[in-house]
Parts: C-alpha cells; structure tokens; sequence
C-alpha cells in the first residue's frame, strides 16, 4: 500500500513536471494567413522568456512571455518584417532574448569555444596515441637476449 | 620538462576551478539592458489614481527623475517601499510605472503606506513595461534631463542601493547640462 502511494506520488510529480512542457505556452491564434501563422511559430522558438531564462516563448507560460507573444503578433499583424521584430526584442532585452545570438567579439568564444575543446582533445588523443604505437613497435629485447631466451627454454639451463 | 607535463593537468583544472568560481559570482537574472543610454521610449497612460487624467513621459521635462516599476502583486516591492520614501523625502521625484496591476489593488497598495510618486500610470496590458524592456518587477530607471535613461536596477531598492548608487548618480546628473 505504502509503495503503492509513493508510487503514484511520482507519477503525479512526474506529469506535473513535464505539465509545463507538454501544455506549452502557446495561446490560440487567430491569424487568417498560414504564412503568418508559420513565421509566428518560427519566431517562437527563436525568442527566448526572460524570466523563465530556460524556456523559449513557446514554452514559457510566464506572464511576461504571454506579453511578449502578443506584441509578437501585433508586429506580425502590422506587417513588421523577422528582422525587424528581432531588432526591437534586441532594443529592449538585448542579445540575451535571442536564443542564437549573432557570432560577433562578444559572442566569439560561445560559438567557437566547444570546436576549440574538439580540437584540443583530438590533438591530445592523436599524440597519445601516437606516442603508444612507438612503443608497440619497439623490439622487446636484442637478438643475443632472446636467443639466450631461447636456450633457457630448450634446454633449462643457462651455460 | 618531462615532469612538468604532470602538472598540466593539475594546471586545467585549476584554470577550469576559476572560471567555474567567477561564474558562481555572476547572477544570470542581471540581464544588462541595452537601453542605458538609449532615449527613454515615451508612454502616454492613464493615471492610476484618477484614470481621465493622462500621465506620461512628457511630465518629465527636463529634470532628472526615477521610474519605478512596481505592482501590488509583487511582493519585493513592498519590501523596497520604505527607500524609495526615502529618497522621495530627499527631494528625488519618483514616478511609478503600475504594471500589469488592478487599478482597485494598485490603490489599496498606495493606500495601506505613504506614497512617494508623483503620480503613477497604470499599464494594465503591460505593453509600455514591454517596451521598456521591463523583465521583472521592481525594476527602477533613472531618466537623465535629456531624457536619456541612465541607470537601470532591477529587483527591490536596499538603503545602501539609495545612498551609494541612486543618490550620488542623481546628483551628478543634475549637474549635466542640458
């Protein structure tokens, strides 16, 4: 029994932990144009909620993310272009509402960084590697010792 | 040389240790707002305590002014309440931004302590907070005499925000010209 409520204990922690992702935040829209109704989707995932600093605006359900949505639409209605919405969410919130920040000095190492550990991992895994093989294919002993090896074998003792 | 590669190791994790500790220190609710500096986006609302009256930027005119961002939902406003009396005591204008608030709730906030606004402009739909670049409340803009904003902080007011960042950068804005 005890089991049994701990049991669904975690199923309700479950569900209303994955509540948030699977509802989303995304209200019912009421575009005419398909193509509007596409760019709106788009923008959503590339926009991200500032308060709940993890979710995109499709995700988030925060109040703040509601507005933002809604002034996303009111753009899109008035015929603002994707550029120039990104633009004014970048006015107001800064590249931080993006969810890919433009590559420029400061956002250099974001983007380049995890290539450049690549990159040093490989250079480090091709000289170790290296540096085994040379040790393969060294000769164990000289030719006197193993043949010396050899009688030892043979013969058991070592005259 | 050949022992000093035993230490490179020791090196990257040490290297590692310190950016992991400088990144403890950072705050990832701080999001710089890029409109310091920036003109301050003009809002034209109506007042919170008479809705017929409009209130907006434009009452700014010329002198160096706070904006505060706060509603009676929020409980960190509360909380900053008492240094913004303050600094309304020590002849700082403070105008209130109510965001996203019921006008009943905003005015019941108002009433239950003094109030040290000039006047405050209600953005039920959040639209002017929106434009602002408002994130969370309280939020607190400093307006310079141009109009330009120059200081933003974000979440409640401590005393010692008062005294030794608002204060000082209001009276050097006030030595401007303009």
């Amino acid at each position: 029994m005890k089991s049994l409520t701990s049991l669904l204990t975690l199923v309700i922690l479950g569900l209303s932990l994955a509540g948030p992702t699977l509802a989303g935040g995304v209200d019912p829209t009421d575009f005419d144009d398909p193509v509007l109704e596409q760019r709106y989707r788009a923008m959503l995932h590339e926009l991200r909620c500032t308060v709940c600093q993890n979710q995109s605006l499709a995700d988030s359900d925060a109040g703040l993310a509601r507005d933002l949505r809604r002034e996303l639409r009111d753009q899109l209605r008035a015929g603002a272009t994707d550029e120039q919405i990104i633009d004014y969410m970048v006015a107001r919130y800064g590249q931080f509402v993006l969810y890919r920040p433009p590559l420029s000095a400061a956002t250099f190492l974001l983007w380049t960084g995890p290539f450049i550990l690549l990159l040093i991992g490989l250079v480090a895994l091709y000289l170790t590697a290296r540096k085994s093989r040379q040790r393969d294919e060294q000769p164990m002993a000289d030719a006197d010792a193993r043949e010396r090896a050899r009688r030892l074998l043979n013969e058991g003792n070592d005259s | 040389m050949k022992r000093l590669r035993y230490l490179l190791p020791l090196a990257l994790v040490v290297v590692l240790g310190v950016f992991m500790m400088v990144g403890l220190t950072l705050d990832p609710r701080r999001v710089p707002s890029p409109l310091v500096g920036q003109p301050a986006p003009q809002f034209q609302l109506p007042d919170l305590e008479d809705p017929a009256r409009m209130v907006g930027t434009d009452d700014f005119a010329g002198e160096v002014v706070l904006l505060n961002i706060w509603a009676s939902w929020c409980v960190s406003c509360r909380q900053e309440h008492p240094v913004l009396l303050a600094l309304a005591e020590q002849g700082v204008p403070i105008y209130g931004l109510n965001y996203k608030d019921d006008r009943r709730d905003g005015l019941a906030f108002l009433g239950s302590m003094n109030n040290p606004y000039v006047w405050n402009a209600h953005d039920l739909e959040g639209r002017v907070g929106i434009n602002w670049g408002v994130y969370g409340t309280p939020e607190t803009f400093i307006i310079d005499r141009r109009g330009y904003i120059r200081y933003k902080h974000v979440g409640p007011l401590s005393g010692r925000d008062a005294q030794y960042n608002i204060l000082p950068l209001v009276e050097q804005l006030r030595g401007e010209s303009l």
